[in-house]
């Protein structure tokens, strides 16, 4: 796997991948695409990264552990329902307001801060157990 | 966004609720949700070891307050429900609380709060850096989810939170007995979950829907035939979950293994979600099921109620046997489901609470007496009366209300089960019942004698005093003794002043006959009604 | 096709529980898997099936238009699998621990927490 070709590879395929999971997650508000997926891809980006270029590597690169970013990211879903608390809405109700930037007019709501955080719980969880296994297999 | 865009007008059935929720709405939400909350933050914070148990503790706390309001609203008003999303039920998700679902979820919150601080004697920074609080307080939203959902696919996701946080409890530590009780409690879970799943699966190709309030209400109408298959694989899982005869192996093979205050928690917790969700499916959802399974439930109920103590007799590891008392309480429920009058319910529903408190006081006080004997072992752990007395009596009491011995608050579900089963006729599990509590009686005080009243080990003379012993040290006793007390005063106040206790137990007994002031709490009923004067008009 | 992809689901589930029964982690951990994806399938199945019509709003659109695939068992099944693959991969690390500590594949061998013979208890005290 550890080849030199790869390993030169890696590291723009890794950039690319976790600019398109960002796209993905945005992308998911009116279609296919969504936290979930963006985090899935974020989470296999890192995979890669670690195989390219070691464990170590990639908790430096991170700097934050994986599970905290998972714990942060449940955190603000969270919060993204309890928003709601001050409109008289039940639990999880999706809340809008749009303002203008230039010509564009720009939606934000709720429903985005939730899907960044499932966007954030896939990542960290999947690259936690994903860097877990990788370094199993280091250590033999 | 687009309401510019689309020109014509839709004609689109009602499907958003339009009343606005006040925020004393939001109490049938905020314990779940506090908890995840609370659970997420430690998660982030997890390297920094200190004021966790202080946060943890302080968030149980008012989870616990949360609950106390919640459930005197219940009482007083009526079932509670709540849609997320505005949606209308059945296409949201409810949550909808009755008497047993939040008189179970507080009884967990307080088991909780007891464990939290029994670990304080004795955790690790190691623990607390593992992740042990933030497992704790997903537990514990996971099981007041389950208690607290009015939909059966998301009771299905709090299970797996539940197994998920339960999962990281039982290797916490990773001793090698952990591995090996974490493989069985992991694969046989797993399996029970995937049974409930594959039954989600023939219940929406069935009736349509997964909110339990409109299944209450499809159901009545829905083909005898299916709908019994449907509540064969029910009991299936949830008795796997439950620990009922003849699927409660993994339970004395897993139990035993970890830390005694996660053994606490999961024997306060777990086991009862798996019980309450058979009474929630099989009384309310699918009463006909109920009938149909009716002889075979009874045999389980016997057959657990009898064998379960009879395990514990022949058991030399404390935690073990212990383990055989909590399965002969799922028997006591499943007696209960076997005889769904209002005595049986209410038995069954006081009994669940009981055996929350019960169970988790009894293995926090054999963690106690592990950690001064220094081994699991009955036999070599004798003397402690002399040590301790404090303890012995904590135990004794335990066991008398694990037994259903007045006065005690294990003796009040007791009676009402066998009221039950006299009033039904019911002689077989009547007899059950009480030949339950004599063999819970005699192995109990068995272990008793074993453990308090010899004075050494066995195999010595009972003179020779067991030299093994270690003293409890001050914290152990301030952080050992002193919060199972409080279980133990709850049982014992309960037991001698249970007219509160039956009251509610009424009430939830009489919302799983009849469910329609839990349809209504949801808003479900009301509509049907409305239809059924339009077409009558 | 309800038939083929029901005589499918109980061929899964006839594997699966064949895999459950055996005495090697590995081979149950293929079993649960197995499992799982039984499971899946029969909640897709029995949501009634509809042919190559994905349930998405078209642009310009406010709702769906007739006929298109129901998009309940989807979900259901979306969350089925996020679940499960968690739960998986627990099982897995955690069997892979197991055979590096005790040194065993074979659920026979596998008795500390419950130890084979163990003594009884004294009759007498």
């Amino acid at each position: 796997m550890n080849t030199i070709i790869f390993r030169t590879i890696a590291p723009f395929l890794v950039a690319i991948m976790v600019v398109f999971s960002v796209f993905v997650l945005l992308r998911g508000h009116n279609e296919p695409g969504g936290g979930f997926i963006g985090g899935l891809i974020a989470a296999s980006a890192i995979a890669i990264y670690g195989i390219a270029a070691g464990v170590s590597e990639v908790r430096k690169a991170l700097k934050i552990d994986p599970l905290a970013i998972a714990g942060f990211g449940l955190f603000i879903a969270g919060l993204a329902g309890l928003l709601s608390l001050g409109a008289e809405a039940p639990f999880l109700t999706g809340l809008w307001t749009y303002f203008e930037i230039g010509n564009a007019k720009v939606a934000l709501s709720s429903v985005l801060i939730f899907d960044i955080g499932v966007y954030l719980v896939v990542l960290g969880t999947i690259s936690a157990i994903a860097l877990a296994l990788e370094e199993n297999e280091e250590g033999e | 966004m687009e309401t510019e865009i689309v020109k014509e007008t839709l004609v689109l059935p009602k499907a958003m609720i339009e009343v606005a929720t006040s925020a004393a709405d939001w109490l049938v939400i905020l314990p779940v949700v506090l908890a995840l909350l609370a659970s997420a933050l430690l998660l982030m914070l997890r390297s920094t070891t200190r004021g966790q148990a202080v946060f943890a503790i302080l968030v149980v706390m008012a989870i616990i307050v949360i609950e106390v309001q919640l459930l005197l609203k219940i009482l007083e008003l009526g079932p509670q429900s709540m849609t997320m999303g505005k949606w209308l039920p059945p296409f949201g998700i409810s949550f909808s609380v009755d008497v047993i679902g939040a008189s179970f979820a507080l009884a967990g919150a307080i088991v909780t709060l007891v464990v939290l601080l029994y670990v304080q004697a004795d955790i690790a920074k190691r623990e607390v850096k593992y992740g042990f609080y933030s497992l704790v307080l997903l537990m514990l939203a996971g099981v007041s989810g389950a208690f607290m959902t009015g939909d059966l696919f998301n009771l299905y996701v709090w299970f797996e939170v539940m197994l998920i946080s339960s999962f990281g409890l039982i290797i916490m530590g990773g001793r090698k007995l952990q591995l090996d009780g974490a493989i069985k409690y992991g694969f046989l879970n797993f399996l029970a979950t995937s049974f409930f799943l594959a039954a989600l699966g023939f219940i929406y190709g069935l009736m349509g829907t997964l909110n339990m309030a409109d299944i209450a209400i499809v159901a009545a109408d829905a083909p005898a035939g299916p709908l019994a298959a449907i509540g064969a694989l029910l009991l299936l899982a949830f008795g796997m979950k439950a620990a009922a005869f003849p699927v409660n192996a993994w339970l004395p093979a897993s139990y035993h293994t970890p830390h005694p205050a996660v053994s606490a928690l999961f024997g306060g917790l777990l086991t009862k979600v798996g019980v309450y969700a058979l009474l929630r499916t099989l009384v309310v959802l699918m009463p006909s099921a109920r009938e149909f399974l009716d002889p075979l439930i009874t045999i389980l109920a016997v057959a657990t109620l009898i064998l379960a103590p009879l395990g514990a007799l022949s058991q030399i590891n404390l935690r073990r046997a212990i383990g055989f008392f909590l399965i002969g309480g799922v028997g006591a429920v499943l007696a209960g489901l076997a005889m769904p009058s209002m005595r049986g319910l209410a038995g069954a529903s006081i009994y669940v609470f009981h055996s929350m408190l019960t169970i988790a006081a009894l293995y926090l006080v054999a963690g106690l007496i592990e950690r001064m004997s220094g081994t699991d072992d009955t036999r070599k752990m004798g003397g402690i009366y002399n040590a301790s007395s404090m303890m012995s009596i904590l135990f004794l009491v335990l066991i008398f209300a694990i037994a259903g011995l007045p006065p005690f608050l294990g003796f009040w579900p007791k009676l009402l089960l066998i009221e039950a089963g006299l009033g039904q006729a019911d002689s077989v599990l009547v007899v059950a019942l009480v030949l339950n509590s004599f063999l819970t009686v005699i192995a109990g005080t068995r272990l008793w004698s074993h453990i308090f009243w010899r004075n050494g080990r066995e195999g010595k003379n009972s003179e020779q005093l067991n030299d093994r012993l270690k003293p409890l040290s001050k914290k152990d006793k301030w952080f050992g003794i002193a919060p199972t007390s409080i279980l133990v005063v709850l049982i014992v106040w309960f037991g001698l002043f249970p007219n509160s206790v039956i009251d509610a137990s009424r009430t939830a007994a009489a919302d799983l006959l009849y469910p329609e002031r839990y349809i209504q709490s949801t808003g479900l009923a009301l509509d049907v009604e409305e239809d059924d004067l339009e077409v009558s008009q | 096709m309800e038939f083929a992809l029901a005589a499918l689901v109980g061929l899964f589930f006839a594997t699966a529980i064949y895999l459950l029964l055996s005495k090697a982690v590995i081979r149950m951990l293929l079993g649960i898997a197995i499992l799982g994806n039984a499971v899946n399938l029969l909640i897709f199945t029995a949501g009634r099936l509809t042919r190559e019509i994905p349930p998405i709003v078209p642009q310009g659109q406010k709702q769906l238009i007739e006929p298109f695939a129901n998009p309940l068992p989807q979900a259901l099944i979306l969350t089925a699998i996020v679940i499960g693959f968690a739960l998986f991969t627990f099982l897995l690390v955690l069997g892979y621990r197991a055979y590096q500590e005790l040194d065993a594949d074979d659920t026979d061998t596998m008795r500390i927490a419950e130890p084979e013979n163990a003594p009884r208890p004294p009759l007498s005290y």
